[in-house]
């Protein structure tokens, strides 16, 4: 057991897609019981995921039942997850233990479905919505080598027009998106 | 602190930029943006040298670029950003006395504004003021609800919510 170092910016190893995992054996438990000590140790993070810390096996942890009032499935251990269904969006503040000093506005769905294994590799299945929802959104991210950073907008241009048009959406019954690396910013409007 | 201001056209940062690092400037936390047409812009330059070299450093490009130029000595420093915690959405009818009223009623609660954006939408028969500002309170999101609460009579909705910072 021990703290593993957080990789910064801008580290390109930050940038590495992880791959899956395949083996649930001992030394997977460990690592993912360093994981969460070094989650622990830095400053009130809601999640963390394996590259931060040099690690690249799809791996992350999730606890948002620290923050009040949060809809939450307490604490997450998500091996290999896939988002398959994305549902709404809106903007939040986020910041990283990897981007020390720095938060910006991001673009998350409301609600996501979930698929992903447990440390033992039996399958899991969540719906998520809100905080958490963003919270699982944010650490995949950095699986498929993207930092929130790589997704922050501007509120100027962003918020105000994106809610009309949210509303415009929700009542003629288009209302899901898929945010992507290619629409990540959600500037996609047709 | 340097601040320019003028008729915005493309190309006006990097020439600025460009002038300053050549110039041996070192460029900080900066805030550009389009006001009404206009260019502006505000950003930290930390380097050798003083206010009215720095101002003659910049004359040529801002002579040939229309913009006016203005140096503040300043004391900050960079990594000292305040997370915010609270959001506030207000949208009226434009008139005069919207930011003012807002704003008051806020600093009577000891709120410490970071941002404000505010613009003007609708058409020119109807404008609608609708101004977004972000700041650390350490009162609760009721108590700057009823803080604000006067104005909904005055015909100015104010959205008051939680920001909560994901660190993740």
């Amino acid at each position: 057991m021990g703290i593993r170092e957080i990789l910064r910016v801008p580290d390109e190893r930050l940038k590495q897609v992880s791959t899956p995992v395949a083996r649930f054996d001992a030394a997977l438990q460990l690592a993912i019981a360093e994981l969460e000590e070094t989650r622990l140790a830095g400053p009130a993070a809601v999640g963390i995921a394996a590259p931060q810390v040099g690690w690249f096996e799809r791996v992350v942890i999730v606890d948002v039942s620290t923050k009040k009032g949060a809809s939450n499935h307490g604490h997450l251990i998500l091996i290999n997850p896939e988002i398959d269904h994305w549902e709404g969006y809106e903007i939040g503040r986020e910041g990283c233990l990897s981007v020390p000093d720095y938060t910006g506005n991001v673009i998350r769905a409301t609600r996501i479905r979930l698929t992903a294994q447990d440390p033992r590799g039996e399958p899991l299945a969540f719906d998520l919505e809100g905080y958490e929802a963003r919270a699982v959104q944010h650490e995949i991210d950095h699986l498929d080598g993207l930092l929130f950073i790589d997704r922050v907008v501007s509120r100027r241009t962003d918020l105000f027009r994106r809610k009309v048009y949210a509303a415009q959406a929700a009542s003629s019954g288009a209302g899901v998106m898929q945010p992507g690396v290619s629409q990540g910013q959600g500037r996609d409007r047709s | 602190m340097l601040t320019l201001v003028g008729e915005d056209r493309p190309g006006i940062v990097a020439r600025v930029a460009t002038t300053l690092t050549e110039g041996g400037c070192n460029l900080g936390e900066a805030s550009m943006i389009r006001l009404g047409g206009n260019f502006t812009i505000m950003l930290m330059i930390s380097g050798e040298r003083s206010g009215p070299d720095l101002e003659r450093l910049l004359a040529p490009v801002a002579a040939e670029l229309h913009l006016r130029v203005h140096v503040d000595p300043a004391s900050g420093g960079l990594h000292r950003h305040l997370v915010p915690n609270i959001q506030v959405r207000v949208i009226g009818a434009d008139r005069a006395g919207i930011v003012a009223a807002v704003t008051t009623a806020l600093a009577q609660t000891g709120f410490n504004i970071l941002e404000l954006e505010s613009d003007v939408a609708g058409d020119a028969e109807r404008p609608v003021y609708i101004m977004n500002i972000q700041g650390c309170s350490e009162q609760t999101v009721e108590s700057l609800r009823d803080a604000v609460a006067g104005l909904h009579a005055q015909g100015i909705a104010v959205d008051i919510a939680p920001v909560e910072t994901l660190i993740g």
